[in-house]
């Protein structure tokens, strides 16, 4: 069996994508225009990081 | 620092408060994804009589005339309020037949904002949108079914956050975004629940988050209700209630006056139930992308045209407002709603999986396995999180 992993890469990928959303659910929210596209790409982010994963594997 | 014993709780903590709201939050989840459609399919199922093109500026038509002219169409309802549509220059007349209508009787009559043209009174028929949004935030059951959903959506909560607290157990051997398809069946559901589940973990946290809150809405304001209108009505004591209701134009051209940075969201005609038997409830709103959403209240006396600017909100009740457009995603263009159902679709596979996991745990036990791996940890002497 291998080695545990620490914390930072079992929950840092988590983390940063807790970020990126949430600057995307607060950012069409509390702006418009250019915030809105800016929402977008960050929700889109964690979509396209299962997707990746996914068809990798 | 999670010990094996706690580790082993918070797994059963996540297990009963996935299985007591998984059959809501799959109708929530249901209902809720035509529901983020709202505009698009109100389009498309009842389009609308489209009021005249206006210019910038121009002056509002009416509202008394309006609200005579909606009586004529309902003479045995009365006015129960009326709102501007956000998007055109439309205002609704609800005509009611009591201060708290049922499901479906609210009548509504729709003008043109600044013509005051009369320009349709919508068919009293099957309304799919009203439908699903009841079944979704109440089933149908009024406030004690909004109270159910609201607990529903907080044991759906506490689940995402023990579900993330035995992630790690569980993952501590894993590269991030691991998925195994080559694997057995209970494996690939496996490795798919836990990677869908943290990747729209934050999402999920703010959408059932925001349930609560807009399941507990009806309550918060009948609280500030309570608190606020005993001390507005106390000088009206013992006079007889207003048998004859003032000018809405004026009242509203007094808001507008009281208030110059906002505009009238909707108006709330004399109720004894959830409003004030003797004023016009002029809800005003901001006109920035924040402020839109709160609402200012004004109280304007039905007989006399005193105005009573209560002072604001409390803060639960405009953090309420502001929140509220998290749980529909209706608020960032047609991209943000797509993307909204596609979370939507997510949660229902990370739900699937989950009842899956459970159901097939006679086989091979998840609490085996957890032992399993938090014993090795044990062994090793390593803290499993910190």
């Amino acid at each position: 069996m291998t080695q545990p992993l620490p914390f930072r890469k079992v929950y840092g990928p988590a983390i940063i994508l807790a970020g990126i959303t949430l600057f995307g659910l607060l950012s069409a929210l509390l702006g418009d225009g250019v915030w809105n596209a800016l929402s977008w790409v960050a929700l889109a982010v964690p979509l396209v990081v299962f997707a990746w994963n996914y068809l990798k594997g | 620092m999670l010990t094996a014993q706690k580790v082993r709780t918070w797994y059963r903590i996540h297990k009963w408060t996935s299985l007591i709201c998984t059959a809501f939050l799959l109708m929530a989840c249901l209902t809720g994804l035509p529901l983020i459609f709202t505009d698009e399919l109100e389009a498309i199922v009842a389009p609308h009589v489209a009021p005249a093109v206006a210019k910038v500026g121009a002056p509002n038509a009416s509202l008394d005339r309006m609200v005579t002219e909606a009586q004529q169409e309902f003479p045995s309802l009365h006015p129960y309020g009326l709102f501007w549509d956000e998007d055109e220059p439309r205002v609704f007349v609800n005509m009611s037949p009591s201060d708290t209508p049922k499901a479906g009787e609210i009548r509504q009559v729709i003008f043109d904002a600044h013509t005051g043209r009369l320009l349709e009174v919508p068919k009293d028929r099957f309304d799919l949108i009203e439908f699903l949004f009841r079944l979704h935030s109440e089933m149908f059951l009024g406030l004690p079914g909004e109270l159910v959903m609201g607990v529903m959506a907080l044991s759906f909560v506490i689940s995402l956050l023990s579900g993330v607290l035995v992630y790690g157990p569980f993952m501590r051997r894993l590269r991030f975004g691991t998925y195994r398809s080559k694997s057995t069946s209970r494996t690939r559901w496996f490795d798919l629940h836990n990677l869908l589940g943290i990747v729209t973990l934050t999402w999920a946290l703010v959408v059932g988050a925001t349930g609560v809150m807009n399941a507990v809405a009806t309550p918060l304001f009948g609280l500030w209700r309570m608190q606020t209108l005993p001390k507005i009505l106390e000088p009206y004591r013992g006079k007889p209630e207003p048998t004859h209701f003032g000018s809405l134009d004026a009242a509203m051209k007094q808001v507008a006056a009281a208030l110059p940075a906002t505009e009238h969201g909707s108006v709330l005609f004399p109720n004894k139930v959830v409003g004030s038997p003797r004023h016009y409830i002029v809800w005003n709103k901001g006109k920035t992308p924040v402020t839109s959403r709160l609402f200012t209240p004004v109280l304007v006396d039905v007989e006399t045209g005193a105005m009573t600017i209560s002072n604001g909100l409390p803060w639960y009740l405009r953090a309420l407002e502001v929140s509220r457009p998290l749980h529909f995603g209706d608020y960032g263009g047609l991209p943000l709603k797509i993307l909204w159902a596609l979370f939507d679709v997510a949660l229902i596979v990370v739900l699937m999986s989950g009842l899956y996991l459970w159901l097939s745990h006679r086989r091979t036990p998840v609490e085996k396995e957890l032992d399993r791996l938090v014993s090795l940890e044990e062994r090793q002497g390593v803290a499993l999180t910190r």
